[in-house]
């Protein structure tokens, strides 16, 4: 059958597609794009990044964010770096090898023609972030360092000590707040999208809730780019913020959008692990932290149970009876293998009983020899804020013993379906970053997101959307009095007030960690057709639950913060499914996703690409019927595919 | 671990607030302060009654939407971390806590803790960005930043925006935010160009909005969860005084 997807990879060598593509995009006069009205929704990297470059193309941009201001988005927390195929230290790196480990990386289930666009353009971000005041890391001599990320034999990532993600992130509001001040663009604030507003397939605007005032309020606009990131918090205990969420992404779903891959969940390998039932989430420590520490358990059950009853310390361990299990398994890359080979081989050891901490899921982080090779003020310079904020949570020093680390959900690779200039399966709605599938595919390499979402928003949708605009010269923006939006506000009124009026009295937060529960042990890690089977009838009984037993959430129309949780809580539960679905579906294993099915014999993914080389993209066909599965076959013109190894 | 908590309750920016007494117990050492407001609210919720708003999202310490006065101190008594990084095994057992928002008529409050800093960013959109098009930089390596100078231009550009100063300062003076900004843009070659006019449009809308001065006291300093020193307000006031307009 032939498939409905349609990507739209332009023809030509894979080294000119971008190139041969910008030619042939329309452009709209400078005169012109005052009259168009583009809608932003997320504030992150990617959203911020679009809503300055269209301003400053001279669009009229809106740009909507849940926080009190735009540079709280989530991307904040990025700790480690961003990629860039600069070849700044001579080690042979290139735009060709920043393709291949991304590609590679994403053990082969990504898109050739995005991937390799988003190594092109990786140059281009950190000379613009340097533009912009971005303090990077710099050698004596003042030119800008870099360090390693997993899955990768180069050193190609740029970084400000383990604050990148922030320092880029004040950048690129930097720029959103230049366009601000010249009038291009409207920041709206703590405004939450509840709906994606179509007419005739067509995107033509959001509508959104005041989270001060209650309001519902439709903006029409000629497009909508959503970027408002990943839905990790479906699992409740995440390395994600606590607001963000992946409502946005299920209202435009429900609208039309295909949702890509939504099973690929990256489960990060160096987090503060959990230390009690009220944890509301959980702390990464970044990746960069693996180039200079070393991973290890002990090598004996025995030294591994007594530090379990806190009558060894890891200094007690002797170096031969240490097992540096990523070292001894991927000789090659070592520490730094992909974060979907380093998570499950910290399960391995502490599902073998070698874990060390009180609850024996951990695995220890250790600097010592670091320290002692360059000192305490060079790994103060490298490290130093996540060195401090490890103190802080766990009251522990890890300057004088090893840390403690173990997986937790971070990101998911999974999101809309979009083809190659970002458009989604809805006409004029695009997705950027996190939220759409594009670039990553079953796995993404520390230091990628970053890079996506600078590279969606400053160097490719300000190319791609206007192409579309360019058709609709002379349209005005649709009128806010429509049918569609007065049917989409009344949808969205009559939702508020059933979340509002409901009789139970469980809290969201009891239900959301009831949730995160079951997809943790159903759909983690480690998934199998019996446990993903079982998951299905749970979600169902706690979706019941949620309706009968519910806490009603009181007055909407002043700060409710237990309305947002309820709001949230009710889109995650209906994800879960489709997460569980896309989950089942895939018997292979790839990347992040890892069917015990299907596995070699030393533990790690066995793909399989007569079968599912391919993207999953799930339409909803309405409530209570199963989602229709549609396939875009990846074809790798330039990729050989082989097995990924990194030993 | 069990708590005496005394938070203030406000319906509305131009309601009357109170504090609220609430006693807590079973709280494990290892719960974090937000956390510990979590179980609150949740018990709440359970009573049927109106949770405590409080701006939070983060959760480590990064992202600057939370800030609560607690025992009379913005994000509390330890140094160097936000009211997210603040763990319950700081407290002693059996005390009082008292929460409160920040203390600043330049931040009105909304709701309860929550309060409306729209102001930090308009003090942002006046001039704290370097004038550049998307397209149009140069080589990164280009133009070199000596490795101390790029330090301690990120010593500044750590701010994460929380409003911790103008909360401690008694003249509610946006000087050591607005301090950050212009020092961090202000000692990197990009940035350098427009570092006098930078500094002179910021402090005009800073004054403009109605923050205090700065009367050098220094409270700004002691309770900055990044440990921002006032040498950047000297080096605002550096630019501020040799800008020629």
């Amino acid at each position: 059958m032939e498939s409905v997807l349609n990507a739209k990879i332009p023809e030509g060598p894979l080294q000119d597609k971008w190139t041969i593509h910008k030619e042939a995009l329309k452009t709209v006069s400078p005169a012109n794009r005052k009259h168009f009205h583009v809608i932003v929704v997320g504030s992150g990297l990617a959203g911020a990044s679009a809503a300055a470059a269209l301003g400053e193309q001279g669009y009229r941009v809106h740009v909507f964010c849940m926080n009190d201001s735009p540079r709280r988005a989530h991307s904040v927390s990025a700790q480690g770096g961003i990629n860039a195929a600069k070849n700044y230290r001579n080690d042979n790196d290139s735009v060709h090898r920043l393709f291949m480990d991304t590609i590679t990386g994403g053990d082969f289930r990504s898109r050739e023609a995005n991937v390799y666009r988003l190594a092109q353009v990786s140059n281009d971000i950190i000379d613009h972030c340097v533009a912009l005041g971005v303090p990077f890391a710099r050698d004596y001599g003042g030119y800008l360092d870099n360090r390693s990320f997993g899955g990768a034999r180069v050193s190609r990532t740029f970084y400000a000590r383990g604050q990148t993600g922030q320092q880029l992130l004040l950048a690129a509001c930097s720029a959103l707040n230049r366009q601000v001040a010249a009038g291009n663009v409207t920041v709206h604030c703590r405004q939450q999208m509840m709906d994606l507003v179509t007419e005739n397939g067509r995107a033509v605007g959001i509508t959104t809730r005041h989270m001060v005032t209650g309001r519902i309020h439709s903006y029409p606009a000629h497009a909508v780019v959503l970027a408002t990131g990943g839905y990790s918090n479906l699992y409740y205990l995440s390395t994600n913020a606590m607001l963000s969420n992946g409502s946005a992404l299920m209202q435009c779903w429900k609208k039309g959008a295909f949702f890509a891959n939504p099973g690929f969940v990256q489960i990060h390998p160096t987090c503060i692990p959990v230390a009690g039932e009220f944890q509301s989430k959980l702390t990464l420590m970044s990746e960069s932290l693996r180039n200079d520490g070393r991973i290890w358990v002990p090598a004996h059950k025995e030294d591994a149970l007594a530090i379990r009853e806190q009558k060894k310390k890891a200094s007690d361990i002797p170096e031969a009876a240490r097992d540096y299990y990523l070292e001894r398994r991927y000789p090659a890359y070592g520490n730094l293998v992909p974060r979907d080979v380093a998570s499950r081989a910290a399960l391995e050891r502490c599902n073998k009983g070698y874990g060390v901490s009180p609850t024996g899921h951990a695995v220890f982080l250790d600097f010592s020899q670091a320290l002692e090779n360059q000192g305490k003020q060079v790994i103060e310079e490298k490290y130093g804020n996540l060195f401090q904020m490890y103190e802080k949570i766990t009251g522990e020093d890890p300057w004088n013993q090893p840390m403690m680390i173990y997986p937790a959900v971070h990101y998911t690779m999974g999101g809309l379906w979009v083809d190659y200039n970002l458009m989604t399966t809805v006409e004029g709605l695009f997705a950027i970053g996190e939220v759409n599938f594009s670039d990553h595919g079953a796995n993404r390499l520390g230091a990628s997101a970053l890079m996506q979402g600078l590279a969606d928003g400053f160097f490719i949708l300000p190319y791609t959307l206007p192409d579309y605009l360019a058709d609709r010269v002379g349209e005005h923006v649709p009128n806010p009095t429509n049918a569609a939006f007065v049917e989409s506000r009344k949808e969205v009124t009559k939702r508020v007030l059933q979340l509002s009026t409901k009789s139970g009295s469980l809290p969201a937060d009891h239900i959301h960690r009831k949730l995160g529960n079951i997809m943790w042990e159903h759909a983690g890690m480690l998934r199998t057709e019996e446990h993903l089977a079982a998951a299905l009838p749970q979600l169902e009984a706690l979706e019941k639950q949620f309706q009968q037993e519910g806490a009603g959430v009181g007055n909407t129309d002043t700060v409710n913060q237990e309305l947002e949780k309820a709001i949230h809580l009710q889109d995650y539960l209906q994800l879960a499914k489709l997460v569980v679905t896309d989950a089942r579906h895939r018997k292979e294993s790839c990347g992040s996703h890892f069917r015990e099915e299907s596995c070699t014999p030393e533990g790690d993914t066995l793909r399989d690409d007569t079968e599912f080389q391919y993207v999953g993209a799930w339409q909803y066909t309405g409530e209570g019927n199963e989602p229709v599965l549609h396939k875009e076959p990846l074809e790798y013109e330039y990729v050989k595919l082989k097995k990924r190894t990194y030993n | 671990m069990h708590f005496t908590l005394k938070i203030w309750r406000q319906a509305g920016p131009n309601v009357k607030g109170f504090f609220q007494t609430f006693f807590l117990d079973g709280i494990t050492p290892d719960t974090s302060f937000l956390e510990m407001l979590d179980i609150l609210n949740n018990t709440l919720v359970q009573q049927g009654k109106e949770t405590i708003a409080l701006d939070h999202d983060c959760r480590e310490g990064i992202c600057g939407a939370c800030g609560l006065y607690i025992n009379g101190r913005p994000h509390g008594s330890d140094d160097g971390i936000t009211t997210c990084q603040l763990y319950m095994r700081r407290f002693k057992n059996g005390s009082t806590i008292t929460v409160e928002p920040w203390r600043s008529a330049v931040f009105p409050v909304i709701k309860d803790l929550m309060v409306e800093r729209k102001a930090l960013d308009k003090i942002l959109q006046a001039g704290g960005y370097v004038n550049v098009t998307t397209g149009s930089a140069p080589e990164a390596n280009q133009t070199l930043v000596p490795h101390q100078q790029a330090e301690e231009s990120i010593d500044a550009a750590a701010c994460i925006g929380c409003g911790a100063c103008v909360a401690a300062c008694k003249n509610s003076s946006a000087m050591l935010f607005v301090a950050a900004r212009v020092s961090s843009l202000a000692l990197l070659p990009q940035g350098k160009p427009e570092a006098k006019i930078r500094a002179r449009a910021m402090v005009a809308k800073m004054d403009e909005l109605g923050f205090g001065s700065c009367t050098n006291i220094g409270d700004c300093q002691a309770e900055c969860p990044k440990n921002i020193t006032v040498d950047h307000i000297a080096r605002l006031n550096r630019e501020f005084l040799y800008c020629k307009r």
